[in-house]
């Protein structure tokens, strides 16, 4: 065999001592378990008390349950339909495709914060509207904001203190008031932006709420400038306080059966508001308001003219991921950016493989 | 006539690109998935890269298909060349098939698919939430498949090269062997 010829023609090494070849062997071993253990560091295995996006995703489902087929925050929601129509205004500021005069679709979503998809309509909650702009030359923009005015926790390590600070006690079934306290002691920022939250009113419905994008990002113009920028939708709806009285009794779902009458009678209009920061205004904290006074831009206008229960909306199988973002939009310095896009792809995943119940709003709650 | 003794330097030079190329998409895949302040950096190399490796292997795939290969050496036994021969099969197919389960998940996710800028691909698979869970967990699978057959052969060169002393790692050294 010609194999064997070669191998014949070459010169035989002498032959190992049996404690020279152990040796090899230990040398080896020890490379292999080497790169097997970089491989677990860079896992995160050989760290278990850092904070990951699964320990993020448990903290939620400690907090409030899981509820197979929702998302692990923002659970209860409705899907809506309709465009944007940019005036062109935001040119200046941004390359994005979708900010050239004219519509692009859209896709989006109302919801309350927290875990619980079948959670009582309040007027003090939380109320998330994610918007999904689909781009003429097929990039995409997704944004998920809430009603605050500011984000009350700075940090992810925030964020999930407050999370483990809110989960009930195993024994009561109801969060320990002590460690929402002891959270609130530790973060003085926490303390301060709920000043700026509690002294914010909340408005009488969806449809004339302001949703705000809370996080800095960053708008690069066709120039190359790139400039920090946050960004609110305005209601054009009439300004009304809510309910005196509060939530309506017996009806769990009051705010969105309101949301979808108003839908069907007319549709719904938001300003699309750029503010644009100044040299040292803070973006990578968004617990911090930035002064008055600052440049606001109305680059157009967003109109939703339909609304469907998630059953039937493609909202309920997208994951709106605050970073997935046209060229023209970057991310800024803020960490909670990053740590967001983690824990919702987490959540979006585990949900993902989960059997998807029926959701609070009902297909005929939304033909009413 | 001599007997080729080592890969061609085309052979060569894909192999240890892509082995480049395959450890850092390793490292990142499990990096990424941990990660909270490096998440969004990290996926935006792992989705592109993906993509070059993918288009890497169809070239070293046509170029393996078109070039003569070294034989293997007398030391190594049946059974070993069996399980070479097989480990090849395998890593080709998985160069083949993580990529492709990839970008495959991120279509059924409904999430763009982008490269840089404003640069995307299409999506190859519907929008199908159970399809995507299925496909996400496959990917993981097989990374770590690949990260496993990554250690047997990199043991079993090492074993060959440093124990046998058959020159083994001559065959696909980077630089040119004499004969």
């Amino acid at each position: 065999m010609p194999t064997d010829m070669t191998t014949l023609t070459e010169k035989q090494p002498p032959l190992l001592t049996t404690g020279r070849t152990l040796g090899r062997l230990a040398a080896i071993g020890l490379l292999i378990l080497g790169v097997a253990t970089a491989f677990l560091y860079l896992g995160g295995w050989l760290t278990p008390r850092a904070l990951t996006p699964a320990r993020f995703v448990d903290a939620f489902e400690r907090a409030d349950g899981v509820h197979s087929g929702f998302r692990r925050n923002h659970a209860k929601g409705v899907g809506v339909r309709g465009f944007f129509e940019s005036n062109g205004q935001g040119m200046r500021l941004s390359k994005a495709a979708v900010f050239r005069p004219g519509r692009t679709p859209v896709i989006g979503r109302f919801s309350f914060g927290g875990g619980d998809p079948y959670v009582a309509d309040a007027p003090g909650a939380v109320r998330g509207l994610g918007v999904w702009f689909s781009l003429p030359d097929g990039e995409e923009w997704r944004t998920a904001m809430i009603n605050l005015p500011v984000f009350p926790l700075q940090t992810p390590q925030a964020f999930y203190e407050s999370l483990v600070a809110s989960a009930p006690d195993p024994r009561t079934h109801q969060p320990d008031p002590k460690n929402m306290e002891a959270f609130l002691a530790r973060h003085p920022g926490t303390v301060r932006a709920f000043g700026i939250i509690k002294s914010h009113t909340v408005s009488s419905g969806f449809d004339n709420t302001t949703f705000n994008s809370l996080n800095a990002f960053r708008f690069v113009n066709a120039g190359g400038a790139s400039i920090p920028v946050r960004w609110s939708f305005v209601p054009i709806q009439p300004q009304a306080m809510a309910r005196p009285g509060g939530p309506i009794p017996g009806n769990r779902n009051y705010l969105f059966d309101a949301l979808i009458a108003s839908i069907h009678q007319h549709p719904l209009q938001w300003r699309l508001i750029i503010t644009v920061a100044q040299p040292g205004d803070v973006t990578n904290d968004a617990s911090i308001p930035w002064p008055d006074g600052r440049e606001q831009v109305n680059v157009g206008t967003l109109t939703l003219d339909s609304v469907e229960s998630e059953a039937a909306s493609p909202a309920r199988d997208v994951n709106f991921d605050p970073l997935v973002l046209p060229a023209g939009i970057a991310p800024s310095d803020d960490p909670l950016l990053s740590a967001r896009s983690a824990v919702y792809s987490l959540s979006f995943t585990r949900r993902a493989g989960e059997t998807k119940e029926a959701s609070a709003i009902t297909p005929s709650e939304v033909r009413k | 006539m001599t007997t080729q003794r080592q890969f061609t330097g085309s052979m060569r030079f894909l192999h240890w690109l892509m082995a480049a190329m395959i450890l850092t998409m390793l490292g990142i895949g499990v990096a990424m998935v941990a990660s909270l302040a490096n998440y969004h950096t990290l996926v935006s190399i792992h989705r592109p890269l993906g993509i070059l490796v993918l288009l890497v292997v169809v070239i070293r795939y046509v170029n393996r298909r078109f070039s003569a290969v070294p034989p293997f050496p007398a030391t190594m036994s049946n059974q070993e060349r069996f399980i070479a021969a097989a480990s090849e099969l395998g890593f080709y197919t998985l160069l083949f098939v993580l990529p492709l389960v990839g970008w495959g998940m991120l279509s059924a996710a409904r999430y763009p698919i982008v490269m840089f800028g404003s640069v995307h691909l299409f999506p190859i698979l519907p929008h199908n939430l159970m399809l995507y869970a299925v496909l996400r967990k496959t990917h993981t699978v097989l990374a770590y498949l690949m990260f496993l057959m990554f250690l047997s052969h990199f043991g079993a060169i090492l074993f060959h090269t440093l124990v046998v002393r058959d020159g083994m790692f001559n065959r696909m050294a980077p630089w040119k062997v004499r004969a």
